[in-house]
């Protein structure tokens, strides 16, 4: 296994391609990142702070709940545990795309991986589920979104009053349209279908009785469980997902 | 245990977030490659995938305002006639906003 070359050909044009296909969704990101910066200053941290915490964490959700949480003391561990809840679907994206992330080195594979977030996630898994495979969008995507992340909290932090009320332009709901597009946009099989209605299911049920931040978690496992026992009868190849571009 | 919101303590926050942020960027990654990828695991993975984002927007639509619920279902029902993921996005976050302005 050590000797094996990685078989994953990672293309520089296909970087910028997807870098210039996510743009669009990034500036949506710059609204929500001004947002952010504007409810951190309120909260009374510095706009470096701000800033360095958009930059080092890039993980927006987890950040306005640890704002939420801001005092002249913070208690850690009730932010490390609201955090990592929150963030606790990427442990999740990031196993999904791991068939694609084994072939290539593992320093590239950690590398990419800081830079997942939502968007560039659902971009390449639903990719995936159609036979495509597509990390170029991890990168190019990413940076862009992380890019706009930090923009936006600047614009945020020093000119926030123009967006006093981003809720009033429905500019909240871009992260979930944009996820509910990928979704309805990939495959639809009565398997998936199944496995839609059981994640719907315990999504909701855990959000209502489970404890706050875990309904994501709960409802893509149940979701899992529905592909782990129904599997999907195709002619054996031990090497799907691998056939060449 | 608390962190006075010091410049250093603030700092010490933000390096503990980031910490734990990563721990969940590379967690999974990284578990799965202690894991045999056998035709039941991927199968198992691709569900879950497509699940993650069910899961994420079924409890949004139902925690949400009727503006929230306006943009993902105008969202939803534009996608599946245009089948263009960007004119459908954005006619849903139109859909909020109106809504919200009228209502």
């Amino acid at each position: 296994m050590k000797n094996t070359p990685y078989s994953y050909q990672f293309q520089p044009a296909k970087v910028r391609s997807e870098l210039i296909r996510m743009f669009p969704i990034s500036l949506f990101v710059v609204a929500f990142g001004a947002a952010f910066g504007l409810a951190a200053v309120q909260k009374g941290l510095g706009p470096l702070e701000s800033l360095l915490m958009s930059t080092l964490v890039f993980a927006g959700a987890s950040q306005f709940a640890a704002i939420d949480m801001w005092g002249a003391e913070v208690s850690v561990i009730p932010v490390m545990v609201v955090v990592f809840a929150i963030n606790s679907r990427h442990l999740l994206m990031g196993a999904s795309l791991y068939p694609m992330l084994k072939d290539v080195s593992p320093a590239k594979r950690y590398g990419l991986i800081l830079l997942l977030t939502d968007a560039n996630w659902a971009v390449s898994a639903q990719e995936y589920q159609s036979g495509r495979r597509n990390l170029e969008v991890i990168l190019g995507g990413g940076l862009v979104l992380w890019l706009a992340w930090i923009v936006g909290t600047w614009l945020g932090v020093y000119f926030g009053g123009f967006l006093q009320d981003p809720k009033s332009l429905g500019m909240d709901m871009v992260l979930g349209c944009f996820l509910l597009a990928m979704a309805l946009g990939g495959k639809k099989n009565p398997r998936v279908l199944v496995a839609w209605a059981l994640a719907a299911v315990a999504s909701l049920a855990a959000w209502k009785w489970l404890p706050a931040n875990t309904h994501v978690v709960a409802g893509a496992l149940a979701g899992g469980l529905v592909g782990f026992f129904w599997l999907e009868k195709k002619p054996v190849d031990e090497n799907a997902g691998e056939e060449p571009e | 245990m608390t962190i006075e919101t010091t410049t250093t303590g603030v700092l010490a926050l933000i390096l503990i977030m980031t910490l734990v942020t990563l721990a969940t960027r590379f967690g999974g990654v990284f578990i799965m490659s202690y894991v045999r990828i056998s035709p039941r695991i991927e199968s198992f993975i691709n569900a879950m995938a497509s699940s993650v984002l069910i899961a994420i927007i079924v409890p949004m639509a139902f925690g949400g305002d009727a503006g929230a619920l306006a943009a993902l279902s105008v969202t939803a029902v534009a996608i599946l006639i245009i089948k263009k993921p960007l004119p459908a996005i954005a006619a849903g976050i139109l859909a909020a906003a109106l809504v919200r302005y009228f209502f």
